[in-house]
């Protein structure tokens, strides 16, 4: 085998200490398919290079967790012997090159990992982020990725029940593609990617292995330059029906007791799942390629080692249990093939029709992965924002019909409406509400899953705004009445070797870390998404949060529509002294038109004991509807939960001024009851701020006498942005 | 009841129906895998949703010669009540037991919300526990709703009384705009001449219960109980 050059490993993305440090471990310089093998190992996508180092920073554990990071998904117990298990994982890149198949893959992706684990995906959320909307090619990209993520969830058959979308031009070169997928499993039936046992053998199934996504993850770490189109050939093209096969396939085959260990092949395909299980088991795998499936003819071995094709899945049986496996397989009309066996050697071993192609100890490449301790600049602190300030004194029934006119605030049922999201007949809570909900297959259990990030705040300080999305997530839980249990994250920043964008990536960190500690909150799985940046100019630091809580009954689920008339309004957390928090808000920037200024703080105990006293009221009974209030303050959520119900809201006059009902202070929801008086006596006793605004009634949201806006003009404005806006040629 | 649901690899609301039979009538089904030649006769077969075969090449149509969907269409000839529901309902045109085709939907794009219907004809064992013209609310989800029938075909579907279900609003008013996909004259669901076979591309199975949005789905169910 020829021997490769530096050359040939900077082209591969390897720096030359990395180089130098491969040929020391290998004891020679490798061949190409080895260097193949290093690159893919070794890239940021893979390796978490930079980002290692803080992510052993985040809180993992909790009572209920069964396994944490490191798995292809966190597993919680939800009691009764169930588990939930889930995780969320970007696709941004090929998202931006191809945004149908970049979008469809991910969901694929992010499914694979949930069934590789033994569980019934039940649940799929994302998180978008696009380009300003003005920019010539964002329709683009919102049309192909939403029917990407809606053509291979929807074939699938898993419900899509919620998520995210913004837009800011700071995404105008890297659009954000983050999905999440959440499964149930017996918790005695979960399967882990492990390979154990010397000579078991290794066996290939799902789809045949093409030359599509070669170097897939080696393009995601990596900057964008003009040429980003040019770079169509590494992404992959999804197939949703051969996926729903195999994951048919998978689940039946892990009824009997035949798997040792599975493994997804996704990013670096066959390399890093052979490499991943066999670490974990601390055994060799020796491989015969010339055994494996192939799409085309005369694929090399550095070929199928890279190919990131999809649908494809590896594991360890246990000896003499092939045949069984087959069956099964060959039943859902799959491709099955041993393509190789476990040894005691700890090498993986690289053979194709008796020729060897590569020979490497597996602890040299995962063990000694390159870690860097990134240099770090904490980002400058923004000065607060005062009311005093602002300039425009416009009233604010005014500002919320400007508002709820923006991209940022208008109904996202242009985009749910394209997903499936009644589909296994569990949904009991549609996109739309704080969180997506649904029930556990034939039990009263449901599980809230939300997914968040608020980068405005965490480009103003990275630390209040790592704290934020954590909050708001376990908000958005509470909100719909269920206990928040642990999360998944999926860390978006720019070039990590810029001190600032890594003082971004540390402040952030810091800020989650903090926030899950205080709500109780682990981090069971997660993804991290670097380099996302063009020509130099970085995303803003986008963190998502994926969130999941239980509802122990399903009956007593809350959602944001008003329920009846004549009930009253409450602002819980806050009062009508609080000064409006305007630093990083959206109407600072839609009203002001000013994007600055210090985010919200968060005071995370005071958001505990206001969460918990939500979820207390919930269970007596004294809640009929409940909506956090987030992005855009106080009048916004009233005006989305009347929107919701088609039933009014007459709010008092209060001794405000008009800023304050579109102040971003945290820690705060908006309820309503039909029973003032035990609400307000729990209010008192439990030492929680709470403050009357109003009733519900009529068609119309009004302040004090003179104020008003039909609910028909503001459901016109807020319900048909989206549509308006992908109607018009760009 | 004996009764079946039919799953072809793809299928996906093969459970959404399991569900509605056990839960509204009561008894386990049958689920049937596409592959198999022979089937035990039964009283009712649903042809459920999904992607039966990706949708690749058309929807349905290779699902439709399947090797049980002989059976099923035998079953069906000799009077077993079937209901092919969204995905079934493409599988149904494609095989012939019911005129017309299922086009993509006049948006070009997936749908997925609750909608109204209005039962057309309350006759039926598949809708006698509805009042004539009542309407009711249930999801649809698919992407390739528009049902398609030439002018002479429609008319005999409306003399025949084969319309079984129009897309309406709220207040049962049918026009375009409460046409969600398209389809010919709004009709959302359909019967053979001999009234043994329902398909439709609205979801009764996933409107049985209120805690999901809707349960006037049951009727289609609790009125093939008599």
């Amino acid at each position: 085998m020829t021997e490769v050059t530096r050359e040939n490993a900077k082209e591969h993305g390897l720096t030359d200490e990395e180089f130098d440090l491969m040929c020391q471990l290998v004891g020679r310089v490798p061949n190409l398919t080895e260097l193949g093998i290093f690159s893919a190992m070794w890239n940021e996508h893979c390796s978490y290079k930079s980002s290692k180092r803080w992510l052993k920073t985040l809180p993992t554990t909790a009572p209920w967790v069964i396994c944490g990071p490191g798995e292809n998904a966190g597993v919680i117990d939800i009691e009764d012997g169930d588990a939930a298990i889930f995780k969320i994982e970007s696709h941004n890149h090929p998202s931006y090159i191809e945004p149908y198949q970049g979008a469809a893959t991910g969901v694929g992706g992010i499914l694979r990992d949930v069934f590789t684990m033994g569980a019934r995906p039940v649940a799929l959320m994302n998180a978008l982020r696009f380009g300003a909307p003005e920019h010539p090619k964002t329709r683009h990209f919102v049309n192909g990725v939403v029917s990407g993520i809606g053509g291979y969830g929807n074939c699938m058959g898993i419900p899509t029940v919620g998520g995210e979308t913004e837009f800011h031009e700071a995404y105008n070169g890297n659009i954000l593609v983050n999905a999440m997928c959440v499964g149930t499993a017996k918790t005695d039936k979960i399967f882990y990617a492990t390979a154990s046992g010397i000579g078991n053998p290794v066996v290939y199934v799902g789809a045949k292995t093409g030359r599509d996504g070669i170097h897939g993850s080696t393009m995601a770490s990596a900057e964008f330059t003009e040429d980003a189109e040019s770079k169509r050939p590494t992404v992959q093209v999804g197939d949703p029906f051969t996926e729903k096969l195999v994951m048919e396939a998978c689940l039946e085959l892990m009824k009997t007791d035949s798997v040792i260990g599975i493994q997804d092949m996704g990013a670096a395909g066959l390399t890093c799942s052979s490499m991943e299980m066999a670490s974990k088991g601390q055994v060799g795998v020796e491989l015969h390629l010339e055994n494996l499936p192939t799409r085309e003819p005369n694929m090399t071995p550095y070929e199928i080692m890279l190919s990131e094709s999809q649908e494809r899945m590896l594991m360890v049986l246990k000896p003499g249990r092939e045949e069984e496996a087959h069956q099964i397989f060959k039943k859902w009309g799959l491709d099955f093939a041993v393509i190789g066996h476990l040894t005691d050697t700890g090498r993986l071993v690289v053979k194709m029709d008796g020729e060897i192609y590569a020979d490497l100890k597996v602890q040299d490449i995962v063990d000694n992965s390159p870690e860097y301790d990134r240099p770090w600049k904490e980002s400058p602190k923004k000065t607060e924002i005062t009311p005093d300030t602002l300039k425009n004194t416009q009233d604010p029934i005014q500002s919320l019909k400007l508002m709820l006119d923006t991209a940022n605030l208008s109904s996202r049922r242009w985009i749910w409406e394209q997903y499936d999201h009644m589909v296994m007949g569990d949904t009991i809570q549609y996109p739309g509400g704080d969180a997506g909900v649904v029930r556990v297959h034939d039990t009263k259990k449901a599980l809230a899953i939300t997914t968040d990030c608020s980068p405005r705040y965490c480009l103003s300080d990275p630390f209040e705004g790592g704290k934020q999305v954590v909050a708001e997530a376990w908000r958005n839980l509470v909100a719909v009445g269920a206990k928040p249990l642990a999360i998944t994250n999926n860390l978006n920043f720019g070039n990590p070797e810029r001190e600032e964008i890594m003082g971004q990536f540390v402040g952030c960190i810091k800020g989650i870390t903090e926030a899950c500690k205080t709500l109780d909150f682990p981090v069971i799985s997660g993804n991290v998404s670097l380099y996302n940046e063009t020509e130099g100019k970085a995303i803003m630091p986008t963190p998502v949060i994926g969130g999941v809580g239980l509802m122990r009954d399903s009956s007593k689920m809350m959602t944001m529509g008003f329920k009846d008339k004549n009930e009253f309004i409450y602002l819980v957390g806050g009062s009508e002294k609080d000064v409006p928090w305007l630093g990083s808000s959206l109407y600072l920037k839609d009203i002001e038109g000013i994007e600055d200024g210090a985010p919200p703080p968060v005071d995370l105990s005071l958001e505990r004991k206001t969460g918990e006293f939500i979820l207390s009221l919930n269970e007596k009974s004294l809640l009929s509807a409940c909506h956090d209030v987030s992005a855009g303050g106080i009048l916004i959520a009233i005006a989305e939960m009347a929107i919701k119900s088609k039933i009014g809201a007459q709010l008092y006059n209060l001794d405000v001024i008009p800023a304050w009902w579109f102040g971003e202070n945290q820690a705060r929801y908006i309820i309503t009851t039909n029973d003032c008086a035990s609400f307000e006596k729990l209010a008192t006793s439990n030492n929680i701020t709470t403050l009357k605004l109003g009733e519900t009634c009529g068609q119309k949201i009004q302040i004090g006498d003179n104020l008003s806006v039909t609910l028909d003009e503001v459901d016109q404005i807020h319900g048909k942005w989206f549509d308006r806006y992908m109607s018009q040629a760009a | 009841m004996k009764s079946a649901v039919i799953v072809f690899p793809g299928s996906n609301c093969d459970r959404d129906a399991y569900v509605a039979i056990r839960d509204v009538l009561g008894s386990e089904p049958e689920m049937a895998w596409h592959g198999d030649s022979s089937l035990e006769k039964k009283d009712l077969i649903i042809v459920p949703g999904g992607f039966s075969y990706g949708d690749y090449l058309r929807c349905g149509s290779m699902a439709a010669n399947s090797p049980l969907m002989k059976e099923v269409i035998k079953q069906a000839n000799e009077g077993t009540k079937i209901i092919g529901i969204c995905n079934g309902f493409q599988i149904l045109t494609e095989t012939g037991l019911l005129p017309g085709t299922l086009m993509r939907n006049k948006g070009l794009k997936f749908i997925c919300r609750q909608i109204h219907m209005r039962v057309e004809n309350n006759t039926t064992s598949f809708t006698r526990k509805y009042a004539d013209k009542q309407v009711i609310q249930v999801p649809v989800a698919h992407n390739e709703g528009n049902y398609v029938v030439e002018d002479d075909v429609l008319k005999s579907l409306q003399d025949n009384d084969q319309v079984a279900f129009r897309y309406c609003d709220e207040s049962g008013t049918v026009n375009d705009d409460t046409n969600p996909n398209g389809a010919t004259d709004n009709i959302a669901g359909v019967l053979n001449k001999n009234k043994n076979i329902l398909a439709l591309m609205p979801h009764p199975e996933r409107a049985l219960s209120k805690l999901f949005g809707s349960d006037d789905g049951r009727g289609v169910f609790e009125s093939l109980m008599g």
